[in-house]
């Protein structure tokens, strides 16, 4: 695990992707942060990360769309799967490697939280935490389920269409939810909404029930790759 | 010690590999060989866990791959056909990773040194290995195999895309390694095969079609069994001068080689030499012998004798030659008729190229003409 997730580390910050990804990052929140606190001296930093959301939604799945694809592709998966590592090693180290990426992305926030600091002296604690921490957690399930999507296709294209939608279907799910007239169902489908789970935290609020939410999301995409490995050498 | 029993993969109807078992000592090398599509990069892949089989089993060092694939992978180097290669590293990066991956306990630089010097990659070590040629992109490839020397490696062919010079290096380097090593090695070049294999399976639409050691393939049909001379004299005669000579079963003109000469190509029967009877009795003739031979049937003609034919069912002890020559003639006469249509084709173009030149004449003549009017108002 650990030489695979050193490897995809190392290639997300020897090729540009890394790069890209962090500054289309720090340039979408820079804006926020300039146009929002700063224009109007506000320490509310509710803008600032809920617009990570979005720009998370769209990036996520460029950040991830190679992972297994490349592999693929380029036969290095028979590298691989055919050295003494589990399968559930490759999936994670590969995992583990866009996950940093991503918090590279996340420091921006740091200089932020202390410039405004330093100039209000007070912040709220609690939803600041609270928020980066459902950042953190929204960001590693999506970069879990654009895993699972790139282990199934060799199209880099495919994998990052494919997993922007299943990301946007949980985005719009608790929307949809209300729509549904069955109250089992319209209560399932809420309960699964990304959006929903976040905005608590955004709220402060420390929900045991939603951080296991997240966690049991990245679990399972995670163990869907492996199960996905393990059924193409089972395959045709 | 490998040891393959009953394995079969099943593509949907296809059966890639079909009840395929054999067994290989350790130190030996075995040279796996086939057409394209007959099931040896399956093989491959299911004996080092890349794929797996539908049924049957296979024990590396008497593990299961499927059971305890862990402990099995780790006595296997793999060489893919297509190098597993990390386009965007360098060779240093790639083979470091690949020790990590291996999680290998020699020490690192010591041994990556070692395995560069061996398949000779020391020169490129720094360089990024999507800008190396094919042959030093086929040696990384099998450096990543043998890094953490396992017992036992598998080579899918090793020198496709090396030139003549490399694949004699690899192929001395592949020997060497089957003093200390299991080396499968699978390859279409029956040379190749011959040259490095103590044992050889001959396998065609995922059956194993032959299995015995290159010594004994070769030996058992490569008698002297047919020759071919040619000499210069009356065709009639020098067939009924041959097939008086005792010992000799067929003897037949073969092609007009020389205008007026021929090659004849003379069977006898096992155990018998013709070749001194067959010059005295030309010479009495006044004849002249251009030329003779003994026509050896390689690994070359059993492969194509055993998968082209369709009822595989060999006997090469009994040395049937004439399935594997009439078969050669065929393609010749198919290839001379491809060579004949094709002269045609250029015959055709050539002509419409003449026509075309005519009328480029012949406008360059009208604007000649039209010029010098032109000048003369």
């Amino acid at each position: 695990m650990g030489a695979i997730f050193r490897r995809e580390l190392k290639a997300y910050f020897t090729s540009p992707i890394a790069y890209i990804y962090i500054a289309a990052f720090y340039l979408y929140i820079g804006n926020y942060f300039v146009n929002y606190n700063m224009a109007y001296g506000s320490t509310d930093m509710t803008y600032v990360f809920s617009n990570a959301f979005v720009i998370m939604m769209i990036l996520l799945p460029l950040l991830t769309m190679r992972l297994f694809t490349e592999e693929k592709k380029y036969r290095t998966d028979q590298c691989l799967l055919t050295a003494p590592v589990s399968l559930g090693g490759i999936v994670f180290g590969k995992f583990l490697a866009a996950t940093c990426v991503f918090l590279c992305g996340m420091l921006i926030y740091i200089p932020f939280i202390i410039v405004l600091y330093g100039y209000a002296g007070t912040l709220e604690w609690a939803t600041i935490i609270g928020t980066m921490l459902a950042l953190v957690l929204l960001g590693a399930s999506f970069v879990s389920i654009g895993v699972f999507v790139s282990s199934l296709t060799e199209s880099q294209v495919v994998a990052a269409i494919f997993s922007f939608g299943i990301i946007m279907f949980f985005y719009m799910i608790d929307i949809l939810a209300s729509s549904v007239s069955n109250e089992t169902v319209s209560s399932i489908m809420s309960a699964l909404g990304f959006y929903s789970r976040y905005s608590e935290f955004s709220t402060g609020i420390f929900d045991v029930g939603s951080i296991l939410f997240f966690a049991s999301t990245i679990f399972v995409f995670n163990f869907l790759t492996v199960r996905v490995l393990e059924k193409r050498r089972w395959a045709d | 010690m490998i040891e393959v029993k009953n394995l079969t993969k099943q593509y949907g109807q296809k059966k890639a590999v079909d009840n395929l078992s054999f067994t290989v000592e350790d130190g030996e090398i075995l040279g796996f060989l086939g057409p394209n599509g007959a099931g040896k990069s399956t093989t491959m892949n299911i004996l080092t866990g890349y794929i797996s089989s539908t049924s049957g089993q296979a024990l590396i060092n008497g593990v299961d791959i499927l059971e305890n694939p862990m402990k099995a992978k780790k006595d296997i180097g793999y060489l893919p056909e297509i190098p597993p290669l990390y386009l965007d590293m360098t060779v240093k990066e790639y083979l470091n990773f690949i020790y990590d991956l291996k999680k290998c306990k020699l020490p690192r630089k010591a041994h990556l040194a070692d395995v560069c010097d061996l398949v000779k990659i020391t020169d490129v070590y720094d360089r990024i290995i999507r800008n190396l040629s094919k042959g030093y992109k086929q040696r990384v490839g099998l450096a990543q195999a043998l890094i953490g020397n396992p017992p036992i490696l598998i080579l899918d062919e090793p020198t496709v895309g090396l030139d003549p010079k490399q694949i004699i290096e690899i192929r001395s380097l592949i020997k060497k390694l089957g003093k200390k090593h299991t080396v499968i090695l699978s390859s279409h070049i029956l040379s190749e095969i011959q040259a490095v294999c103590d044992h050889v399976i001959i396998i065609n639409r995922g059956k194993i079609a032959a299995n015995d050691t290159t010594e004994n393939l070769t030996a058992n049909i490569s008698t002297d069994r047919r020759i071919i001379a040619r000499i210069d004299g009356n065709r009639e005669e020098i067939l009924k001068v041959i097939k008086a000579i005792p010992g000799v079963i067929t003897a037949v003109a073969d092609m007009e080689r020389e205008p007026g000469i021929f090659d004849y190509e003379i069977e006898v029967k096992e155990g018998t030499d013709i070749r001194r009877e067959l010059f005295k009795r030309v010479k009495d003739r006044n004849w002249v012998m251009l030329g003779l031979k003994s026509m050896e049937m390689s690994l070359e003609d059993i492969f194509l004798k055993i998968t082209m034919g369709d009822n595989v069912n060999i006997s090469v002890k009994n040395g049937e030659t004439d399935g594997a020559s009439a078969e050669n003639e065929e393609t010749f006469e198919e290839k001379a008729a491809e060579a004949d249509a094709k002269a045609a084709e250029y015959d055709e173009k050539a002509a419409e190229a003449d026509a075309k030149a005519e009328e480029y004449d012949k406008l360059a003549e009208k604007a000649e003409e039209t010029e010098e009017k032109e000048g003369e108002e």
